[in-house]
């Protein structure tokens, strides 16, 4: 029974998309399909989290394209995790679409919409991928069906947006991902994930050491620095898509491989400690307080937001590397407590942008007083990526931290303060002017955001204190990775 | 017992059609023929191949004269194969062919032009199935000097020229060719080719045998476009009408490329050809060079059919690596990316021929907007261009994945990185289009919409065809490697 659910949960986004198209002149029924199949997807996913619990891992073959390279789904604690998150997330991001988008006078919406679907659809073939060919697969359909909603105003900037977007990601799953994925196959006969890895004992330390280089860097979406340009270019896409997709499916959809890769493919007894991972831990500590570095110096909101998700998504590479139970739990915890806070952030940029037509921080002076709801929501979700209670955020830095203790790096528990410091550095002033700044004198008044993007917004900032109180639901699954 | 003469048929059915198609004169009662023709084609390769995997290979002697003496036809998995590709190919571009000839050729010389099709089909058949050197070379001229007539008849004027560079070329590669053979007949009494394997082992280590193998490799270096020999496909491709472009594409060079290899395994055998000569070396520096220079010129080119014919160039390249591993997963990969680019480039030059036929150009300036005027057309051009880049889903992925793969095996790295930066060079020129078509201006003189159904119909056909072999290869790869096994194993 469940078996048949892995297939249903990739082909409803594909149908939703279907429906989408033809009823793209009732913009009504539209946005209903694509709220429905939402529902739907989110029923479908969650309803594999009792056999998850009870340790079961369903798991459906579609085709064999090359003699032993399945393409296979297979339900595993992580994956049911990120599929979780997607899911309900892209109900939200529908929902503050609508306002979005009409609120926007946005062009070609069913084309917006239909990709954004089958982006999902991508998404969940990344969450419950068995194998790495079949990762790599719907890693790429992601880029592809992305790059329409990245390029969506068809500006001259947008084109040039989507050359680096796609550039960069491609670049790297050719050049680096999928030849990873062909030597693991030849050295293993196998690209299956399996609990406790399958390179053990199958290469000499040095070749380990530049196959979980190629994978590191390969995973393009996870953002490490050098490689970590086209979030920042991605920005030029409409606000949803900066926020489910740029803020939550597709970079978790890379540090979730990562993760994937490095619990599964290489086992954490084989990353633990190796000469590769002690680099591959510099880099991401890097990129953690250069991207935050940088953060710092952005005025346009949405880059801002990037570069601070470039930085986070660090954290997880950072606690996949670490390779212990408590950094792959924290890693895991972390891709569910970002998610919240990052798109938070991003619908709260996006309703700026909607209510008063202004993308940079500097213009947000006194903005607190006429949109009480977003600012204070955006004090809120600030919090949390900043890792600072009453917010969920705090229990990943938690986790990682105690991690990398274990592993024996206390500088590595100076890194995360320190990131935390630079956080609040870049995200707390902006709602502390909007409500503490003086507003220019010839200020026109401006109301709150449509009613469907504070919706939105008030879901995720719940979400974002809920899982301060109640993170159980989510740990007990990023507990299981790690038996 | 029809079943018997298949092999005949395979190739006296295209050749007496021919002279038919030329008497009928009327277009359209000459492309039937055409058509039909093609269609029995494929028909009897199918056959042919089943006949295969039940028996084993197929002997057939014409007029009844034994083997070393008369013509022999000898039929293995490796050239039942590529029989396959080449009548799959024509029957579904001559179907394409319809419209977007009339739009091309003027009427009183569409006669002409299907018998120079079908001429060339034949040659390419008979070059496939032969078993005989210098029925061989008497098929590859006919093939050649149709192929000559079939690019000279597009209309641009420059197409004579282009035409006539081919010409040039090509019978300096055809005169090499014939050298080849001579020699090997003076070495060996013998012009059956399986006869003349037999007889070789013994006087492998003379100077005439050394002299016939790089005679023959460089004339047909020369048929299949391996840089530097290349100079005269660009012009040709870019000249030729829509259809004779997407024809020759996906076939000639193929049919070229299966020729080398029969010399190489069947008649020279793998030691020689890759153990006593430097031939591997060759091949892989030649092949690196060509992946990474014609992907590279490609990029810049504005007419999107020399895009196209540089990016071939390249493939061929690919081809040329496959066969340097000297190892079965080598050939192997070889073989199927036979097939594989047969689909994408057919795929990919239908789509031109159709943009051909509704904006009169394909020139990139002219692509803006596209996408929304023309999105079927444009749907099977992304879905070719995606295989070309070898994304999963597509038969170029399986491609890549074999190639990589016997690369790795064989432990050369350089020669994998090379495949990847071609990879990597397709995405820029197949995104320069895309981009163009969906994000570019449209301008504001062309007017109207999609290609008439029968150019989208076989457009479509290669788009599903390049998906279907990207799931399912027990056809594709499971014949190339069943084919590489023949090859490998010495047996013509």
């Amino acid at each position: 029974m469940s078996d048949s659910i892995l297939f249903l949960i990739l082909l409803t986004p594909l149908i939703g998309a279907g429906l989408i198209v033809v009823t793209g002149n009732r913009p009504n029924l539209r946005e209903t399909v694509s709220v429905v199949t939402g529902l739907l997807l989110l029923v479908e996913v969650a309803s594999l989290v009792p056999d998850v619990l009870a340790g079961e891992t369903p798991g459906l073959l579609l085709a064999i394209p090359v003699p032993g390279v399945p393409l296979a789904l297979q339900v595993e604690p992580l994956g049911l995790l990120f599929a979780l998150i997607a899911s309900s997330l892209w109900i939200v991001t529908t929902i503050y679409a609508i306002g979005y988008m009409r609120g926007h006078h946005e062009i070609h919406q069913t084309r917006f919409y239909a990709f954004f679907a089958i982006a999902i659809s991508a998404t969940m073939g990344i969450a419950l991928a068995q194998n790495l060919f079949t990762l790599f697969l719907f890693y790429e359909l992601l880029t592809i069906s992305t790059y329409p909603l990245v390029t969506h105003a068809g500006t001259p900037e947008a084109r040039r947006g989507g050359r680096v977007y796609l550039g960069i990601l491609m670049g790297t799953s050719i050049g680096f991902l999928l030849l990873a994925v062909i030597w693991t196959w030849q050295l293993t006969g196998t690209t299956g994930f399996k609990a406790g890895g399958i390179l053990a004992g199958q290469a000499s330390p040095l070749v380990i050491g530049i196959l979980y280089g190629l994978f590191a860097f390969g995973i393009g979406k996870a953002a490490l620095m050098p490689f970590h340009r086209w979030l920042p270019a991605a920005m030029v896409a409409p606000t949803p898509v900066s926020a489910l997709l740029h803020a939550v499916a597709v970079v978790k959809a890379g540090v979730f491989a990562i993760l994937k890769v490095t619990v599964y493919i290489f086992g954490i007894d084989l990353v633990g400690g190796s000469t590769a991972s002690t680099a591959l831990l510099w880099v991401a500590a890097l990129t953690i307080i250069g991207a935050s570095l940088v953060a710092l110096y952005q005025d346009n909101l949405k880059r801002r937001l990037a570069y601070s998700t470039i930085s986070q998504l660090s954290y997880v590479v950072l606690g996949a590397v670490l390779a212990n139970a408590a950094s792959i739990s924290g890693a895991a915890v972390h891709i569910a407590t970002h998610a919240v806070g990052k798109i938070t952030l991003f619908f709260c940029a996006g309703a700026i942008l909607v209510a008063t037509h202004k993308t940079r921080v500097s213009e947000l002076d006194g903005l607190g007083r006429q949109m009480p709801l977003t600012m204070g929501a955006f004090l809120i979700a600030s919090l949390s990526i900043a890792g600072l209670p009453p917010t969920g955020g705090l229990w990943g830095k938690w986790y990682l931290a105690l991690g990398a203790l274990d592993a024996g790096y206390g500088i590595l528990v100076g890194v995360l303060m320190l990131s935390t410091l630079l956080n609040i550095a870049y995200l707390l002033p902006i709602p502390l002017r909007a409500f503490f700044g003086q507003s220019p004198k010839t200020a026109v008044q401006f109301s709150e955001a449509p009613l469907p993007c504070l919706v939105a917004i008030g879901i995720t900032t719940a979400a974002c204190v809920t899982l301060f109180f109640f993170p159980g639901p989510v740990y007990q699954l990023a507990g299981m990775l790690i038996p | 017992m029809i079943s018997a003469q298949l092999p005949a048929l395979q190739v006296v059915v295209p050749l007496l059609a021919a002279p038919l198609c030329l008497v009928l004169h009327r277009p359209f009662a000459a492309w039937l023929l055409t058509f039909v023709v093609s269609g029995i084609s494929l028909l009897v390769s199918v056959a042919l191949l089943g006949q295969i995997l039940e028996q084993g290979v197929i002997d057939y002697t014409f007029g009844g004269w034994a083997a070393p003496f008369g013509i022999a036809y000898h039929i293995d998995f490796a050239n039942a194969y590529v029989l396959l590709i080449v009548t799959a190919i024509s029957t579904v571009v001559s179907i394409f062919a319809k419209r977007s000839v009339a739009s091309e050729i003027e009427a009183h010389s569409q006669g002409l032009f299907y018998t120079a099709w079908l001429l060339c089909l034949t040659g390419l058949l008979g070059i496939t199935i032969t078993g005989d050197a210098f029925n061989l070379f008497v098929f590859l001229e006919i093939s050649s000097l149709s192929s000559y007539v079939l690019i000279a008849m597009g209309n641009d004027r420059k197409a004579l020229t282009a035409a006539y560079q081919y010409l040039i070329m090509g019978t300096i590669g055809a005169t090499f060719i014939l050298i080849g053979i001579g020699l090997l007949y003076m070495l060996t009494g013998t012009l059956n080719m399986l006869d003349m394997a037999q007889r070789l082992v013994a006087v492998a280590d003379s100077r005439t045998a050394r002299t016939g193998f790089a005679f023959l490799t460089v004339g047909l270096g020369l048929k299949i476009a391996l840089f530097p020999l290349h100079l005269w496909l660009p012009n040709a491709y870019a000249y030729a009408p829509s259809a004779v472009s997407a024809f020759l594409a996906a076939t000639a060079t193929k049919v070229a490329v299966y020729v080398l290899l029969r010399f190489m395994f069947s008649v020279f055998g793998i030691d020689f050809a890759l153990g006593a000569m430097p031939l591997s070396t060759m091949l892989v520096v030649l092949g690196s060079v060509a992946v990474l220079s014609a992907s590279t010129v490609a990029i810049f080119q504005h007419n999107l059919k020399r895009m196209l014919a540089y990016s071939s160039i390249a493939q061929i390249g690919y081809l040329v690596l496959g066969v340097s591993l000297a190892t079965p997963a080598g050939l192997t990969a070889t073989l199927l990316h036979l097939f594989n680019h047969a689909l994408m480039k057919g795929a990919l030059f239908l789509a031109l021929g159709c943009i051909a036929w509704r904006l009169g150009s394909v020139r990139l300036g002219d692509l803006g907007g596209l996408g929304y005027r023309m999105p079927w057309t444009m749907g099977v051009f992304v879905i070719g261009g995606l295989s070309l880049i070898g994304l999963p889903l597509t038969a170029g992925f399986i491609s890549k994945w074999y190639l990589v793969l016997a690369a790795v095996e064989r432990g050369w790295w350089p020669v994998v990185l090379i495949i990847i930066a071609g990879s990597l060079l397709a995405v820029i020129y197949v995104w320069r289009v895309i981009e163009t078509a969906y994000l570019g201006k449209t301008k504001e003189a062309v007017s109207g919409t999609e290609a008439p159904l029968s150019m989208l119909v076989p457009a479509w056909l290669l788009a599903i065809a390049n998906l279907y072999f990207g799931m399912h290869t027990e056809l594709s790869a499971g014949i190339a490697s069943q084919a590489a096994m023949v090859l490998f194993g010495g047996q013509p």
